[in-house]
């Protein structure tokens, strides 16, 4: 009886190995997005990632993912919302954009709806896209929250997002 | 015995099934060849707003937006948007949808018309007859976190006719080239157009569902509540917008539904707070910024 126990065990817990420690890889879906230090947005800034990045999620927790630096030393924290399941391609020549790109697990970047369809369909409507481009220039920094919430009074503690 | 031999196997192919399975939804270096099979079998069309990536959805909100501005002037107030688009920013960080692909920015419009559009993917535009509505920062809030919420529950994107994606889903999801030959970016741009229009309509004719329009104000009041504004602000505001619609009129009393039924809805999922005192630093930096719309 002891041995194909042992066996047993040993089996679900390669099962549970490979369901659960196994960190996953995670893709970049935003232009541009920052780690940080704590998992919210006002934690300091550890560095950048941009579109199409692949990460090694360790962990999730309240919307945010804890991740392995690119450098391979240390961790810190993304917003999930910035992240994809799907390995984000830039490339159209590349091997995975031939063998998986309309599977559902790759997404090709720059594909259907693109700057060349925009400029297309701007020309063609004679669209004006001056404050389209000057409303993306409007950024606001961590700092100008922190400012602005604690000069209203408001929260800024991570029990009270931001 | 016999229990454990059944066991036995179940747990290796358990095993078996978590490593493929991984393999397949992380899309690590190994995972190629089941992605080779998988693309066989795959559909290469796009079937519903699921598939548009970020990406695309930024190029979508752009044009609507541009088409937005075909109608309405922008409010050049360097002041006034800054503080808007703190705000906004503000709010947008507490949403269930932080980032977006090329993020939130918000812009008001030169109109005394009550009124706010949400393209798709973040760009938030709000009529000047609307800031008008609000009396404090708090109020301010309500307005662009139900906006937020539209950009949150992706809204825009749902208003795109099913028919469409016979033209738009082959077009996005067909595995692309690098540039377009001129007879397919014409088609292209021919599905793009339609699908702007689809968009563009619904904003600023028809109006969403009466379900999006809760859906998008039971996320107002968790940002609000999130943020540590008055979540009770959005009621303050629809009950100060009523009395200024008129019905029949244009903007938003088209396209959006009854002041009074939004409340009573809303009002199901406040918290029995007292109103907090206004705080006045809060309040002095509002009128400063938008104190004279």
């Amino acid at each position: 009886m002891s041995s194909p126990r042992i066996v047993l065990i040993g089996a679900l817990l390669l099962a549970s190995a490979l369901a659960f420690g196994q960190a996953k890889q995670m893709s970049v879906q935003v232009k541009e997005t920052q780690i940080r230090a704590t998992p919210s947005f006002l934690g300091r800034i550890l560095g950048v990632l941009s579109y199409g990045d692949r990460v090694t999620v360790l962990a999730e927790q309240s919307g945010w993912a804890r991740i392995s630096l690119p450098s391979g030393k240390g961790e810190g924290w993304v917003n999930l919302s910035a992240l994809s399941p799907k390995r984000i391609v830039l490339k159209s020549g590349s091997q995975e954009v031939a063998s998986g790109a309309s599977s559902g697990e790759v997404a090709l970047a720059g594909k259907g709806f693109n700057r060349e369809v925009e400029a297309e369909y701007r020309d063609e409507k004679q669209l004006d896209y001056t404050w389209i481009d000057r409303m993306e220039g409007f950024r606001v920094s961590p700092e100008q929250v922190l400012a602005f919430l604690q000069q209203g009074g408001l929260p800024t503690s991570p029990g009270g997002a931001p | 015995m016999k229990a454990l031999r059944l066991i036995l196997p179940a747990a290796a192919a358990l095993a078996v099934l978590t490593a493929l399975s991984s393999c397949a939804s992380f899309g690590s270096a190994d995972a190629l060849s089941v992605l080779n099979i998988a693309a066989k079998t795959a559909d290469v069309v796009a079937k519903s707003f699921q598939d548009i990536t970020p990406e695309q959805e930024y190029y979508i909100g752009r044009a609507v937006g541009a088409n937005i501005l075909r109608q309405y002037s922008p409010y050049s107030e360097a002041k006034a948007n800054a503080y808007l688009n703190l705000l906004g920013q503000t709010l947008a960080m507490a949403s269930e949808r932080p980032e977006t692909f090329g993020g939130y920015h918000f812009l008001i419009l030169d109109s005394g018309e009550i009124n706010a559009f949400a393209a798709p993917g973040g760009l938030i535009f709000v009529s000047r007859g609307l800031l008008a509505c609000a009396d404090s920062e708090d109020t301010v809030a309500a307005i662009l976190a139900h906006e937020i919420g539209h950009v949150a529950k992706r809204h825009g994107l749902k208003a795109i006719k099913a028919s469409r994606y016979k033209d738009a889903g082959l077009a996005i999801g067909k595995a692309a080239v690098e540039e377009y030959g001129s007879e397919q970016l014409v088609q292209v741009t021919g599905a793009f157009s339609g699908t702007i229009d689809d968009i563009t309509s619904t904003l600023v004719n028809s109006g969403y569902s009466r379900e999006a329009e809760k859906e998008a104000d039971l996320a107002a009041v968790d940002i609000l509540k999130r943020t540590g504004y008055d979540p009770n602000a959005l009621v303050r505001m629809l009950e100060r917008m009523k009395t200024r619609l008129k019905p029949g009129g244009p903007g938003f009393a088209k396209t959006h539904p009854d002041p009074a039924v939004r409340i009573a809805e809303i009002r199901k999922s406040l918290p029995v707070s007292p109103v907090p005192p206004v705080q006045p630093q809060r309040q002095a930096r509002y009128l400063a910024a938008l104190g004279k719309l």
